[in-house]
């Protein structure tokens, strides 16, 4: 009797672990290119130079949404984050918006999207072509399909494969908030 | 003993339910499952089914459309994987799954315009009223289904991207989908059966 009820404690602990992987896998910063022209400067990393921000230890709040210009669900849903950013910003909570587009739109799209909208939220840009390396470190059940956020504080992580309305991304950040 | 087997069941659909958090697609196609056949209209009116292809081996399903920028940049590497593998038993077949109505640049006509301009040589099928993709489980494009033709049915081989670098087909490390398709053609085992990649969202 106590022989099983160990084994199945210890599958729990196990099946729960490889959940927490993406959590606490750290590296080193690369930052590969900081990118100018007009006025938007733009942060632009490979998986080893975001992974840091997705593993913030402090005592803020962090909303993390994957999108691009060239996303019409992620574009719908931006003005939210946004509306969040400017609502939260007081209350230790940050967004950060991380753009998917390609190198080759930062210019004709992304930085004259970035610039129209007037984005308040911190940019960042993923340029890694590794995908199926990276993919399942941000989330094992992820399969790609953007739009994707993580909102996560050093106590908890939730990964929401969804969209969201702003009262939706409201009350999930508020199950962080306490 | 009871109190073991209550407590064994509860368990078990905990730790199975740990694995399969938010997978929306859940009602989809795993690699070994038999996958559907359809009947679905291609570009030029006419019907297609996989059972049409009587000399297949098998089918590089790839669900695909226009106005995907990842799908728009595979496309001429979708031409290529038919040229190279039509003939040895491996059509593509490509099934445009979006709602052209949320998505008017996925039309019947505009996959018409696409198809002639880039010179498709395989049917590009319309996904009318959006039967198929759930079944498969397709959740974005592009994204692919390596079948294989048995007796007991088309086995799904191979789920996910064609290569690794959505960038530059000059720079691609793996071609996830030839390498399953040559694994398949010379019996032996697929080194990766499933890949993920960024891609859009199919429009519902």
């Amino acid at each position: 009797m106590k022989n099983i009820l160990s084994l199945f404690v210890l599958l729990l602990v196990v099946s729960c672990k490889i959940d927490q992987k993406t959590e606490t896998a750290q590296t080193d910063e690369v930052k590969i290119e900081t990118y100018t022209a007009d006025d938007i400067k733009l942060e632009i990393h490979n998986f080893n130079g975001l992974e840091p921000y997705l593993n913030k230890n402090d005592d803020k709040t962090y909303v993390v949404n994957f999108w691009a210009t060239w996303c019409a669900p992620c574009v719908k849903e931006l003005p939210h984050f946004e509306e969040l950013n400017k609502n939260y910003k007081d209350k230790n909570v940050e967004v950060m918006l991380v753009s998917l587009d390609f190198p080759n739109q930062y210019d004709k799209k992304l930085k004259p999207f970035i610039k129209k909208h007037n984005l308040q939220s911190k940019i960042l840009v993923l340029d890694d072509v590794d995908q199926n390396t990276w993919i399942p470190k941000i989330n094992e059940d992820w399969d790609g399909a953007i739009p994707v956020t993580i909102i996560y504080n050093k106590n908890k992580r939730e990964f929401y494969d969804r969209t969201f309305s702003y009262e939706e991304l409201e009350t999930e950040l508020k199950q962080f908030l306490n | 003993m009871k109190l073991i087997k209550t407590l064994s069941v509860f368990v078990i659909t905990l730790v199975m339910s740990a694995f399969t958090v938010s997978t929306p697609a859940s009602g989809g196609y795993e690699v070994g499952d038999i996958a559907t056949d359809f009947k679905l209209k291609n570009i030029d009116g006419k019907m297609v089914s996989l059972a049409d292809y009587k000399d297949a081996k098998g089918y590089i399903v790839i669900f695909t459309c226009n106005t995907c920028p990842y799908a728009v940049q595979y496309e001429d590497r979708i031409i290529a994987l038919d040229k190279k593998y039509a003939d040895k038993g491996f059509p593509v077949v490509a099934i445009m799954p979006n709602n052209p109505v949320v998505q008017p640049g996925d039309s019947q006509d505009a996959m018409k315009a696409r198809a002639a301009s880039k010179g498709f040589t395989f049917p590009y099928l319309f996904d009318d009223g959006q039967k198929i993709y759930p079944q498969y489980g397709a959740t974005k494009t592009p994204h692919v289904y390596l079948l294989e033709k048995t007796k007991k049915g088309n086995v799904v081989r191979y789920i996910g991207a064609i290569d690794d670098n959505y960038k530059d087909a000059e720079a691609v490390n793996t071609k996830y989908v030839e390498e399953a398709v040559d694994a398949l053609m010379n019996g032996k085992e697929i080194k990766e059966t499933k890949t993920r990649a960024i891609g859009c969202t199919i429009k519902v």
